[in-house]
């Protein structure tokens, strides 16, 4: 194969300083006692802890140019803002509006939109199923004198949504306020990333563009991007872990002793490296717009199997505490589960992968 | 302070004295020694300048463009990447002269006779004697899983020189030479049918004192010297998308359209992202080095390529088909270096079994991990207080 240009795969002291940031605020305002507790209220998603981000540090608008009041980074600086997010399993739109929704809108150049966006004065969701891979098939709503019309089911983060970004059967991407269709939630596995059915009876909308390239972009973000979130769950679930058996004594022994737990740890650690370089390569190429395609399929294809193997290590070495509703682990398994199958799941990436390297199907 | 300006001139002046199309390939390797870039972060008069290693790539830029022959580092890796380090920290000033220009010329192979028989993984546990007896060393024993032995002038040989103290603490380590009465060389027929390693029989090897390396009973600490500089060569030049075992069954892949299923597509898809993932994880920890913050991934690489290359390695064996059936040769050779991915598909199936065990069996290599990683309790250690005689064996 042609040689590859190299990807940047370290952290820049800028984005080490923005983690530390993000981690703080996390900190001060997402623990995961109060993130249990709101999954059972009516509103799942924290706004505030999304205006602390969104106002306090501008990270709704990092990948919006400055002038249109955005901050004009880059997806390595949004990769670490969604590290820190998966570390705390934050109930906060950020991948569905901060990076999915945002990407559609600069494919189509809507600025308007755009700039509320940055301000956080909106919230945006793409009106496409969570588990909807880049390149596969998009469920759209029948255009109809002038108004949308039909059902859209699975949408992430659509009942904090302003604003729906919806392909229609012209071929077209709207954008229709909330307040203009019904939003219902469905119960979801990912209680901290909540679905819902989206439902038009007549509802106007504006054109923004055209629908295909503008979706497929917004899902190849969604899909490298996540790949981060993945890590940083995965990252806390086995720091998490190994802390706690150093703690925990059984048979007079700290429990992390047993060479049988102590290689699946290590073996675990192995995982996790190789997400961060894969998660890393995918965030550098969506940046540089070099080797995207391979690069977000691999880290799709990798990171799915390794953030769940990492949460259902973390419950299964935690014993019956990791069982209860009390301890955060199941809502990290719920995400990783969820996640596996968002934007794709890895089978989808390694058939997509199959045609890119040229290993074809028999 | 030299920079790469001036070496770029040194480089040109030892090119001009010894042009490379009229100068034999042996007294050019050592003029470049005597000029000091062979390499250039040892001290002056041992073959360096004494300045930084990255300033390596200038030298070897402006010979590698000229056409200069180079010292095959890969037959000597044994003398360049342990013995050469540890000579250079622990050896005498007449032990560093006598030794370090004919090991990076090629002139004369090192082996290392560190694994027995009963002390593999458990390497401290050695048993070979080395016993005082005028001004010298008397050494019996048998050492094993020793490549170029065959055809080494020279070994690292650790041997145990007090047997009443605790095992890591009655340990030396001397520089043996492999031609005296005594040392036998036995090759070790491997599954692959191949020798690439050898048995080795010490008997009444006589060592003078002047070829101990480091303090009696510090063998250990020096031996650690040398393994630790066995890890080192990780990092040295990127590996390209499907370098290594997973560019074979791509390629046959690609070639033998007769031979695929949906099943071999899917393993072989997922072997291919996990050797993606592996790669750039060690893309990672070269900037890492680079950058001078040198991470922990180190320890996990060799862990991820010795069960990536299995399970490829298999994949491939069973993608074949009836081909897979066959070998291509067991005639017993004598291979001067390893070649992982060389030959065909059966016999990579074979030799990639090796690759858990030796330099660290995967198991071992999980504790360190799990230890000075992630900072797990370490095994409980029974013989640590024990003299080396008294230890069950």
């Amino acid at each position: 194969m042609s040689a590859q240009p190299e990807p940047a795969l370290l952290y820049s002291e800028e984005e080490e300083a923005l983690r530390a940031a993000v981690r703080d605020l996390l900190t001060d305002h997402c623990d995961p006692a109060g993130v249990i507790t709101r999954t059972e209220s009516a509103t799942p998603q924290d706004l505030s802890l999304w205006k602390a981000l969104a106002d306090s540090m501008g990270l709704a608008g990092l990948l919006i140019p400055e002038e249109l009041g955005g901050q004009g980074a880059t997806h390595r600086e949004t990769a670490v803002v969604l590290e820190e997010l998966g570390r705390a399993v934050a109930p906060v739109p950020y991948l569905t509006s901060a990076v999915v929704a945002t990407e559609a809108l600069l494919a189509c150049a809507a600025d308007d939109l755009l700039t509320e966006l940055a301000s956080a004065t909106s919230v945006a969701a793409l009106a496409v199923g969570l588990h909807v891979a880049p390149g596969g098939s998009v469920p759209d709503v029948r255009l109809e004198g002038g108004t949308l019309h039909g059902e859209l089911t699975g949408i992430a983060d659509a009942a904090v949504a302003d604003v729906l970004l919806v392909p229609a059967d012209d071929g077209g991407l709207y954008a229709v306020r909330a307040a203009d269709v019904t939003v219902t939630p469905q119960t979801s596995l990912d209680l901290t990333r909540p679905l819902a059915r989206v439902t038009l009876d007549g509802a106007s909308g504006r054109r923004l563009g055209d629908s295909g390239p503008a979706v497929r972009r917004a899902l190849r973000a969604g899909a490298g991007l996540l790949a981060s979130e993945q890590l940083g769950l995965a990252d806390w679930l086995l720091t998490e872990t190994v802390r706690y058996l150093k703690e925990r004594k059984q048979f007079n022994r700290q429990v992390g002793g047993f060479q049988a737990l102590k290689h699946r740890l290590a073996g675990l650690w192995l995982e996790v490296a190789g997400l961060r370089a894969a998660a890393r390569n995918a965030a550098d190429a969506l940046a540089t717009g070099e080797d995207t395609d391979v690069a977000v399929a691999v880290a799709q294809a990798y990171a799915a199997r390794v953030a769940v193997h990492a949460a259902e290590e973390a419950l299964q070495l935690h014993g019956g505490i990791g069982m209860t509703w009390e301890h955060p682990v199941h809502l990290y398994l719920k995400r990783a589960k969820a996640d596996s199958i968002a934007y794709g799941a890895a089978g989808t990436h390694r058939a997509a992968l199959a045609d890119l390297v040229d290993l074809r199907a028999p | 302070m030299t920079d790469a300006t001036e070496l770029r001139t040194r480089t040109k002046e030892l090119l001009a004295a010894h042009p490379p199309a009229t100068t034999e390939r042996l007294d050019f390797l050592r003029a470049r020694f005597d000029a000091g870039l062979a390499w250039v972060h040892y001290p002056q008069g041992l073959g360096g300048l004494g300045v930084p290693r990255s300033l390596q790539a200038v030298v070897d830029a402006e010979l590698a463009a000229a056409g200069a022959p180079d010292n095959d580092p890969r037959r000597i890796g044994i003398g360049l990447g342990m013995a050469a380090p540890t000579i250079l920290q622990y050896g005498t000033e007449e032990q560093k002269r006598r030794l370090l220009r004919p090991l990076w010329t090629g002139e004369e192979v090192w082996c290392q006779l560190f694994s027995e028989p009963g002390a593999g993984s458990d390497l401290a546990a050695l048993g070979t004697r080395a016993v005082r007896e005028d001004g010298g060393w008397v050494v019996d024993g048998q050492k094993v899983w020793t490549s170029s032995a065959h055809l080494a002038r020279w070994a690292i040989l650790i041997a145990r020189t007090d047997p009443d103290l605790p095992k890591h603490r009655g340990i030396t380590y001397f520089v043996c030479d492999m031609t005296d009465p005594g040392v036998e060389v036995r090759p070790l027929r491997q599954i692959t049918g191949e020798a690439e390693f050898n048995e080795v029989f010490l008997t009444g090897v006589r060592i003078p004192d002047s070829r101990r390396l480091g303090e009696i009973g510090d063998g250990w600490r020096v031996a650690q010297t040398t393994l630790n500089n066995e890890r080192v060569a990780i990092g040295g030049t990127p590996i390209p998308r499907e370098g290594g075992m997973i560019g074979k069954i791509a390629g046959t892949w690609r070639e033998r359209p007769d031979l695929r299923t949906h099943d071999l597509h899917q393993r072989l898809l997922g072997l291919w992202v996990e050797a993606e993932v592996a790669r750039l994880t060690g893309v990672r920890l070269r900037q890492q080095l680079v950058a001078g913050q040198p991470g922990p991934e180190g320890a996990g690489m060799k862990l991820n390529f010795a069960r990536l290359n299995q399970e490829i390695s298999g994949l491939e064996v069973e993608l074949l088909g009836e081909e897979g059936l066959l070998y291509d040769d067991w005639t017993m050779r004598r291979p001067e270096m390893v070649d992982f991915t060389g030959r065909e598909a059966g016999y990579r199936y074979l030799r990639s079994k090796g690759n858990s065990i030796e330099g660290g069996t995967s198991e071992v290599l999980l504790n360190i991990v799990a230890e000075r990683v992630l900072g797990l309790p370490a095994e409980p250690r029974t013989d640590k207080d024990v003299a080396w005689k008294d230890l069950a064996r």
